[in-house]
């Protein structure tokens, strides 16, 4: 009994630190974005709030209208929705404001592929996030995930899918580029490869320091993102998350991977377990007739 | 001592059953509801709150609460605890019939449903990121683990009536199973350990989204430790409920083993909780008034409750205050998992969720079939064991 129960002990504290993976949990490494990463960068000082871009991406992405007010006859959607990849949003910080423009970010390491179990959501081509149904069950983990709330859900569908903006990866397949750069007026948001539009973002904050806080947005926050913002008024007031630098799956995963790395930790579990379990039943074999044969 | 395990008999449609099965068919109802119209229309799912009832109680919490195989398992065959065996096949029954329950929560939930069988058969896709994969996979697997050893037992009317060549195939099945009860109950407590903890792991992935008093890397630990609590509460639950719902006599000495058995685990979670906020310096927010801090502090309490009224000896043998404690307990792995999966999530104040009718009447549906299922198994197969009819009678 004595040696059986010091081995229990052993086996019960492998599975603890099995559950824990504080053994080998590493600090993140910067990921660094695709060689071929495309992305935006958006100025709130262009950007007027005229929403042609947030129509531009409902035609090009052949999504449905979202009316909304009285009667329903005001064509625009109040924030991203299974109708909505793209919406303009405005911002107050005492007298002054700001629009933002919101979509997907397009993170270099997304939270949301780290939830997704049959990579439906996955970097492809240009290290656009994007979405394919065929290996989707709609769990909306990936919901749960996103540290800016972007992948959305037909809730109203008997048959749904994850609503998401995928950077127009059917127009950049024809040489266009996204709807939303195309059509804005002012440039407020453009489209390039992400290492020209963080060396264009630092020429506008170099060359005019007191119009931008010294800060671009998605450059190193959670991890850096393919999507790029400056911006005349703090990214806090804008409703941005404080993230930080470490990507934003970074906890989950350090235990997740601390855990199952090579699958050695279950498999020795399974192997104290077994040998414990066996010995324990030849053991009261030998001592106890009642248990012999057919024990459940 | 399995041997002695004999089905209790008895009349299957009775007042009870008719009333949990008609709580079942409004369950039904909802799952058409649901399965034709979407969860938009049965559920109060959003996009601020994408996981609700159905992942925080039917998955997370039922599988919790399944966990009696599991809690006794270790006890019976890790901790060489032989005199738990009795407990151990209505444990396994309760577990199966749970986690099934769990595995039909989970295809109700996923809008998808048709094509959740991609999940376990498409392996070249698996993203082992994913905590939510090895959940869905570990449960699948001990769904079919925990029904495989339970055969033996369910085929045993069958196995022990007339000769046929059917019935001799199903006398080698169940000494296939029986031979192989090793490697099954190492594999079934492999999967129940790592699918128990990685059902804390789902929302860390949430990050800075998940409140601070529950961000923290011990959260599957913690799942992990009160799972087995949860699972040696609901066996003394079931097994007081059998002992009223079939006149038996009340297995007091095994219930108070236990439920001494039971509080170490408690102190287990108290002390990861605690002393996890300490070590984190975040003991802080436990005291910042609002509603999440005294969520956090009322799991705390619940998880202490059953620790005071299990104490003494006296009070473990005392089979009503071993009743509440255990709802008590329960209660509190509950809470736990509610506060883990729904209050600690912060997606913007604009959104909330509380469950529709629907969607409750689902949950309280599928709880409604357990028990019918349960009542049927005991009383049709030889699940429970120590006292025959004449025992019984005598009572």
């Amino acid at each position: 009994m004595g040696i059986t129960r010091r081995a229990a002990i052993c086996g019960l504290l492998t599975a603890g630190a099995t559950a824990t993976g504080i053994t080998s949990t590493s600090a993140a490494v910067m990921p660094t974005p695709p060689a071929d990463a495309v992305g935006l960068l958006y100025d709130t000082t262009l950007c007027i709030g005229c929403k042609a871009c947030v129509v531009a991406c409902q035609d090009a992405n052949d999504l449905p209208r979202d009316p909304v007010g009285i009667d329903a006859r005001y064509d625009a959607p109040v924030d991203l929705n299974y109708r909505a990849k793209n919406v303009i949003k405005l911002y107050h910080d005492g007298d002054q404001r700001s629009f933002v423009k919101v979509q997907c970010m397009h993170c270099i390491d997304p939270a949301c592929v780290a939830a997704c179990m049959l990579g439906a959501l996955k970097k492809r081509e240009f290290g656009i996030v994007s979405y394919d149904v065929n290996y989707c069950v709609g769990c909306r983990y990936c919901e749960v995930a996103c540290p800016y709330g972007v992948p959305k859900f037909q809730w109203a569908a008997a048959t749904p899918r994850i609503v998401k903006c995928e950077l127009c990866n059917h127009r950049l397949a024809k040489g266009q580029e996204p709807a939303c750069t195309e059509v804005c007026p002012r440039h407020a948001v453009i489209f390039g490869k992400r290492a020209d539009l963080l060396k264009e973002a630092k020429r506008r904050l170099a060359e005019n320091p007191g119009r931008y806080v010294p800060k671009i947005f998605g450059e190193t926050d959670g991890g850096g993102t393919q999507v790029l913002y400056i911006s005349h008024l703090p990214f806090d007031k804008l409703g941005f998350p404080a993230l930080g630098d470490d990507p934003a799956p970074t906890l989950a995963r350090s235990v997740q991977q601390g855990v199952y790395k090579g699958f050695v930790a279950p498999l020795a579990l399974y192997g104290v377990l077994g040998m414990i379990a066996y010995r324990n039943r030849n053991k009261a074999e030998a001592e106890d007739a009642p248990h012999k044969g057919g024990t459940l | 001592m399995s041997t002695h395990a004999a089905p209790v008999g008895g009349p299957l449609v009775t007042t009870g059953t008719r009333l949990f099965a008609g709580i079942f068919g409004l369950g039904v109802i909802a799952i058409a509801w649901r399965l034709l119209l979407g969860l938009g229309s049965a559920t109060a799912l959003n996009d601020g709150y994408p996981f609700g009832l159905w992942i925080a109680f039917d998955v997370v919490t039922g599988a919790a609460l399944a966990c009696g195989g599991y809690a006794v398992g270790l006890l019976v065959y890790i901790l060489n605890q032989g005199k738990y065996h009795p407990v151990m096949r209505p444990a396994m029954v309760t577990s199966a019939l749970g986690y099934t329950l769990a595995g039909v929560g989970v295809g109700l939930d996923v809008g998808r449903w048709w094509s959740l069988w991609r999940v376990p058969l498409f392996f070249w896709r698996w993203n082992f990121n994913s905590a939510l994969l090895e959940v869905a996979l570990c449960i699948m697997a001990y769904i079919a683990v925990l029904w495989l050893r339970l055969a033996p037992a369910l085929l045993e009317p069958y196995t022990s009536g007339p000769d046929s060549p059917w019935r001799r195939r199903a006398i080698t099945f169940s000494r296939i199973i029986d031979k192989l009860s090793v490697p099954m109950i190492a594999l079934g407590l492999v999967l129940a350990t790592m699918h128990q903890s990685s059902l804390g792991t789902l929302m860390l992935l949430a990050g800075s989204r998940l409140h601070i008093l529950w961000r923290t890397p011990m959260l599957p630990l913690m799942f992990l430790v009160s799972s087995i609590s949860m699972g040696y509460a609901v066996v003394v639950f079931e097994s007081a409920f059998s002992s009223v719902a079939f006149k038996r006599k009340p297995e007091i000495d095994m219930l108070a083993g236990l439920a001494g058995a039971m509080a170490p685990t408690l102190w287990v979670v108290v002390l990861l909780r605690v002393g996890d906020l300490a070590w984190r310096g975040q003991v802080g927010a436990l005291f910042a008034g609002d509603g999440r801090a005294v969520m956090a502090t009322l799991e705390i309490v619940f998880f202490l409750i059953p620790i005071v009224m299990l104490a003494s000896p006296a009070q473990r043998r005392d089979l009503g205050n071993l009743v509440r404690a255990a709802m008590a307990m329960i209660f509190a792995g509950t809470l736990f998992r509610f506060d883990t999966f729904l209050v600690a999530f912060m997606p913007g104040a604009n959104w909330s969720y509380f469950p529709s009718v629907p969607e409750t009447a689902v949950t309280v549906g599928l709880v409604a079939f357990e028990v019918l299922a349960y009542v049927v198994i005991v009383k049709t197969f030889p699940i429970l064991s120590g006292q025959t009819l004449a025992e019984r009678q005598a009572l």
